[in-house]
């Protein structure tokens, strides 16, 4: 046979597929919207990892800080650059403080020229959230002028928030640490960037769970062939076109769907690159131009996707005979068998065991083995569904007439429904499983703190030239402020921090009530000197706790200059204290002191931080905190000891979720109406003479419910199962606690019973149509 | 229109019915008494078949009466009517009506049940219907399996089964040979008359016609009851 | 088949010749046996005596015969009985029953009702074959299948009449 008479062949197979009056059309734009879908996510799919890549390249490419310990000299092609990152209800945003040092002084990626003190450049996520009412409260604390836009070659993602303000006296607080001086953007030792492989495996598995339920759509809507297509083939058998000439008639009207999927597939694609710069996920967010999915692997799926479409017609037409008389499906089909069904979940779960355990430092996941695993677990979902259904309804008992119809034709017709109901499973599955994954990731993204979030919930470092009272009532006056616990901290060692001490101990200094927070004591004065057992990490103190000992104070000036030494003798009188978990949930060792107990300048060279409890029942404390803080000194961030917001983020995701589970289970939803009433329309005259001899209508309506809520109860329980199995192992690739999301199971089973639900309510008026005695008359 | 018999189970007197703008029926008039075997005859379109629909009260005439038993069925309500349909009536068509899924017992047994009798009670009711109209062989069977001569019979079961008053059959011979076409009608006539039912006969074919006591033809919409007419 | 309803049925659209009224006979009805002029002459006589017809006038001529009858009320009168009176079942009944069917075209009157008639006449025959069928052993069986068959044919026949009788109408009148 030539290439001419597949071409001719497949050539009147396309006419043919939009030539089948209403419902033909229907059906090819319901597989050619399901190929659509199919094919952009095949395309993001194809397109993430070069998102990823860029996201990456920029990421470095914007860096400030050096790695040398050496901070350059001041000269005129030097910037003095800090970091003011703060939060702002749980969301990261970027800030830089810039002083140009010289006319050369570099520009950051994706800004023309440097903000003037007191204004600033500004991303347009933030932008956004600082012109709307939202924003009000970071809109406090950053108190410059918006005076431009960060362009997107200086952002990593649609939703960063970030900002580059400009700064006065900068370069005098270079230090190092928090103030750096740069005379270019960028790592200079460029690496190639390693995804979070947590990441990398919640974005597969996202994929292959949209993915295979659209692909079990296609392959049912494929084989839901319907009468009419039956007769045209048996009718092109009757004026000569020989078995296989037919079936590629047949293949060809499967390619007609799939190409104009190709072409929707494209469409949605462009839509979603753009609808991608909307969304953000852990943070990340991503710009449409980084996805551009290679030209290799959009053209492999250009050819693969309609060629898969027309070998699974080809392979769905294999137990067909099609007779110039008639379409024959090969007799009653054997006995489904167990054993091969059983085999792909456990292959799957078998692909995926060897990396349980891995988590996040674990090492890489493999790709193909997570992808392979988690597609032989779902696709195990429509291998057992048939049999599972065929077995339980073969089983089941009599009932009223509406059971028994609804039963012996289940009976009849197992595969059918299996097929019918399959993807919806599929769907529900994939779903149960991500949800699980995410809360539990989720979860571990921000709840590994350890923290003791009760007693305090923030912290900050005291500017310098700020003293430590003045700060503290700063604080306490602060609004959502409840309590402020403030400990000035250092370290002293056994020798000149020139030299480099060999033995150090933790200093913490307080008034008594403070210092009760960090350790157990009899009795506290002010002049008190405390020796701390049953700190963590702590095995000097016992050798420096001698009376008499000289000990050396780390000097706070940045590293490399010379500070002259400030010596502190441990006094002959040393109290006893055992430590407790401090606010920040460690146990301190060393040296604790009542301010009585120091001089002047040794209380100077001290970090004082300040730890707060906020007022839980202020909106919005925490933000009123950063605000106080800002507003005190730029440079003083406090750090937040508990994302509050994390069930927030939460929700989106899950909403995101929902929705994409829900249109492809709408989609499924809409096939099975079309075939539903197919099936119906088949049946029209049987309808009417059960009508006809006096079957009430309800009990008709209540069999086509019992025929479609049977095979998706069982469809729905299994997909559970594999889908909490699934969530499972993923949740112990990845080290978390696995815990199950009854609340997601239960919605997605919800919604996958409502999409069934909502197409046999939708069934119904055609069905009561039809059960008029209209279907009785013999023409 | 004429007065109706005295004595008659079913009667209908001018009745209308219009599908849009087609008339099925433009004042036709029936009348059958119990035991009676009457023949509805007529060219195809001429509203036999609507007549058969009126008379069972599965569609209602736009206009017209039918009474049934002393009761005006175009009164009743659509669950009145079918429940009469269930108790009262038997119905045979010319194909398709066999449910495919069950067993011909279980087809046979269906009006029973649809009357709220025991699955196993209404079985073994079919099943000495099914004795009687000699295809108790295929009980077990699917319709698919059997003949359609078997098939007719297993119809002609069901719709004795509830032991109507009145058996409506459209064209039962239709699809099949004419032996087994003449064997279905002798059993569903002996059938019919030994239960005292009254059988509307639909028909085309004059040698089923035979069958009957008396035949009425539709013409146009319009009925004559040749036995009158004589 | 009767000659004299026939030629009666066809003076009812008016006083005729008897030349005339074999040569309607003929185009009408005798399209393989052109009827005989004597059989006209001795039916009219006969028809004349009756009382059915009478003579309207006779006219002088070259032919034998000039006479022209129109027909007597009585003459209508067993004309319509005639017609609705079915002809009793028996094989190739069609010349006469189309005679009628084609004279109640002719007159006006209505052709269903004959043909509805004749039905019932001959179901009433196929109901006693029936009965006797059943009734009977193999052979009674058999015979009586060869009659029903016959008469079926019969009823086939007046089936596709009664649904041609529109067309019918138009072609005998025109």
């Amino acid at each position: 046979m030539s290439a001419r008479d597949w071409a001719r062949d497949l050539a009147m197979g396309t006419r043919f597929a939009f030539a089948g009056g209403r419902e033909g059309w229907i059906r090819a734009v319901l597989t050619a919207v399901g190929v659509g879908l199919g094919v952009a996510l095949l395309l993001i799919t194809a397109a993430v990892p070069n998102a990823l890549d860029e996201r990456h390249r920029r990421e470095q490419a914007r860096q400030n800080f050096t790695y040398g310990q050496q901070v350059p000299e001041k000269a005129d092609d030097t910037l003095a650059i800090a970091d003011l990152d703060t939060e702002f209800r749980g969301r990261d945003v970027r800030g830089r403080l810039m002083e140009p040092e010289g006319p050369k002084a570099p520009l950051p990626p994706g800004v023309d020229e440097f903000p003037a003190a007191g204004t600033m450049v500004v991303s347009p996520a933030l932008k956004e959230l600082l012109e709307s009412g939202e924003g009000t409260l970071l809109r406090e604390r950053l108190p410059y002028e918006i005076t431009g836009t960060i362009g997107e070659q200086g952002l990593i993602g649609s939703h960063e928030l970030a900002y580059y303000a400009g700064a006065e006296g900068l370069s005098d607080r270079v230090d190092g640490s928090r103030v750096w001086r740069i005379d270019t953007f960028g790592s200079p030792d460029p690496r190639p960037g390693s995804t979070d492989p947590v990441l990398l495996l919640l974005v597969l598995v996202v994929i292959v769970v949209l993915l295979t339920p659209v692909a079990v759509f296609i392959a049912a809507a494929v084989r839901f062939g319907g009468e009419q297509r039956d007769r045209r083939l048996a009718a092109l058998r009757l004026v000569g076109s020989d078995g296989a000439s037919t079936r590629r008639i047949a293949a060809g009207e499967a390619l007609a769907g799939s190409l104009l999927g190709l072409v929707l597939g494209t469409g949605f694609f462009l839509i979603g690159r753009e609808a991608v710069a909307s969304v953000e996920l852990f943070g990340i967010s991503v710009f449409p131009s980084y996805m551009n999915p290679s030209p290799l692997l959009a053209l492999t799926v250009a050819v693969a996707v309609p060629a898969a479409a027309v070998a699974v017609t080809l392979l769905a037409l294999r137990g067909v005979v099609i007779e110039p008389l008639g379409v024959v499906r090969a007799a009653r089909p054997a006995r489904r068998r167990l054993w091969w069904r059983l085999l792909l979940p456990l292959a799957g779960v078998a692909m995926l065991y060897p990396m349980i355990g891995q988590g996040r430092e674990g090492g890489e996941f493999n790709e193909y083995l997570v992808t392979g695993g988690v597609l032989l677990l779902l696709i195990g979902v429509t291998a057992l569904l048939p049999w599972i259904v065929e077995a339980v309804v073969a089983r089941l008992g009599s009932g009223g007439v509406a059971w028994q119809l609804a039963v012996r034709r289940l009976q009849l017709s197992s595969g059918t429904a299996a097929r019918m109901v399959n993807g919806v499973a599929v769907a529900v599955a994939g779903a149960i499983a991500l949800q699980m994954l995410f809360s539990g990731v989720e979860g571990d993204y921000t709840q590994s703190t350890g923290y003791d979030v009760t007693r305090a919930q923030m912290q900050v470092r005291v500017p310098q030239g700020v003293g430590l009272a003045e700060a503290t009532s700063t604080f306490e006056n602060s609004k959502g402020v409840r309590t402020v616990y403030p400990l000035s901290e250092g370290y002293l060692g056994d020798a000149s921090w020139n030299k480099g001490p060999e033995r150090t101990a933790e200093l913490t200094v307080g008034d008594c009530a403070t210092l009760r927070e960090v350790a157990r004591m009899s009795s506290c004065r002010d002049g008190d000197v405390f020796r701390v057992s049953g700190g963590e990490y702590d095995t000097d103190t016992p050798a420096l706790s001698k009376p008499g000992r000289k000990l050396y104070l780390e000097p706070s000036a940045m590293p490399g200059t010379k500070a002259p030494d400030l010596v502190w003798t441990v006094p002959a009188e040393l109290k006893q204290a055992e430590s407790v978990e401090d606010p920040t949930g460690t146990r301190r060792g060393g040296f604790l002191m009542t301010p009585g107990a120091l001089t002047d300048d040794v209380t100077k060279a001290l970090r004082h931080e300040l730890y707060i409890a906020v007022d839980p029942s202020v909106p919005d404390a925490r933000e009123y905190v950063h605000n106080t803080a800002a507003d005190l000194d730029p440079l003083a961030e406090p750090m937040n000891w508990q994302a509050t917001e994390r069930s927030e983020r939460f929700d989106s995701i899950r909403t995101g979720l929902f929705v994409g589970a829900t249109a492809v289970l709408v989609l499924i939803g809409a096939s099975l109406l079309v075939s539903q009433l197919e099936q119906l329309r088949e049946r029209r005259k049987l309808l009417s003479t059960l009508v006809a001899f006096g079957t009430r209508r309800r009990t008709l309506s209540l069999s086509v419910l019992w025929q479609t809520a049977v095979p998706i109860g069982l469809g729905l329980l299994l997909a559970s199962l594999v889908g909490m199995t699934l969530g499972a192992v993923l949740l112990r690739m990845t080290n978390t606690a696995v815990r199950i999301d009854w609340a997601s199971v239960a919605t997605m089973s919800g919604i996958g019973a409502g999409v069934v639900l909502v197409v046999t309510l939708l069934s119904l008026p055609p069905l009561l149509r039809m059960m008029r005695p209209d279907g009785l008359r013999t023409e | 229109m004429s007065p109706v018999p005295a004595g008659s189970l079913l009667a209908a007197q001018d009745l209308r019915k219009a599908y849009g703008p087609t008339t099925a029926l433009d004042g036709a008039d029936f009348s059958i008494h119990p035991g009676e075997v009457v023949a509805v005859m007529g060219p195809s379109g001429s509203g036999k078949s609507t007549l058969l629909h009126c008379l069972a009260g599965i569609v209602t005439p736009d206009s017209g009466s039918i009474l049934y038993n002393g009761r005006e069925l175009t009164a009743m309500s659509d669950s009145e009517r079918s429940a009469l349909r269930r108790s009262d009536f038997g119905f045979v068509f010319q194909f398709g009506q066999l449910v495919p899924e069950l067993t011909c017992v279980e087809n046979v047994a269906l009006p029973l049940r649809l009357n709220g009798t025991r699955r196993k009670e209404a079985e073994r009711a079919a099943l000495t219907w099914l004795e009687r109209l000699e295809v108790d062989d295929v009980r077990k069977k699917r319709p698919g399996e059997v003949s359609g001569g078997q098939g007719q019979r297993v119809a002609v079961a069901r719709a004795l089964v509830t032991g109507p008053r009145v058996l409506f059959a459209d064209e039962p011979t239709g699809a099949l040979d004419s032996l087994n076409g003449e064997r279905v009608m002798e059993l569903l006539t002996d059938a019919a008359r030994s239960t005292n039912a009254a059988v509307v006969l639909v028909t085309h074919e004059a040698r089923v016609a035979a069958y009957s006591d008396r035949e009425i033809v539709v013409r146009d919409g319009r009925s004559r009851d040749m036995e009158r007419v004589v | 088949m009767s000659i004299g309803h026939t030629l009666l049925g066809l003076l009812e659209s008016g006083p005729r010749h008897g030349y005339d009224l074999k040569r309607a006979f003929d185009e009408k009805f005798g399209h393989d046996r052109p009827l005989h002029y004597g059989q006209v002459y001795s039916t009219m006589s006969r028809l004349l005596k009756n009382g059915l017809v009478e003579v309207d006038g006779i006219e002088a001529g070259d032919g034998p015969e000039r006479k022209r009858y129109a027909i007597t009320a009585a003459g209508i009168t067993d004309v319509e009985r005639w017609l609705a009176t079915p002809e009793k079942p028996e094989p190739y009944l069609q010349s006469t029953l189309y005679t009628k069917v084609v004279l109640a075209l002719l007159t006006s009157r209505d052709a269903a009702d004959i043909l509805d008639t004749q039905r019932s006449e001959h179901l009433r025959s196929m109901r006693i074959l029936t009965d006797r069928k059943r009734k009977g052993d193999l052979a009674d069986q058999l015979i009586c299948d060869h009659a029903l068959f016959h008469l079926e044919a019969d009823l086939r026949w007046l089936e596709l009449t009664a649904a041609r009788l529109d067309k019918l109408r138009e072609a005998v009148t025109r």
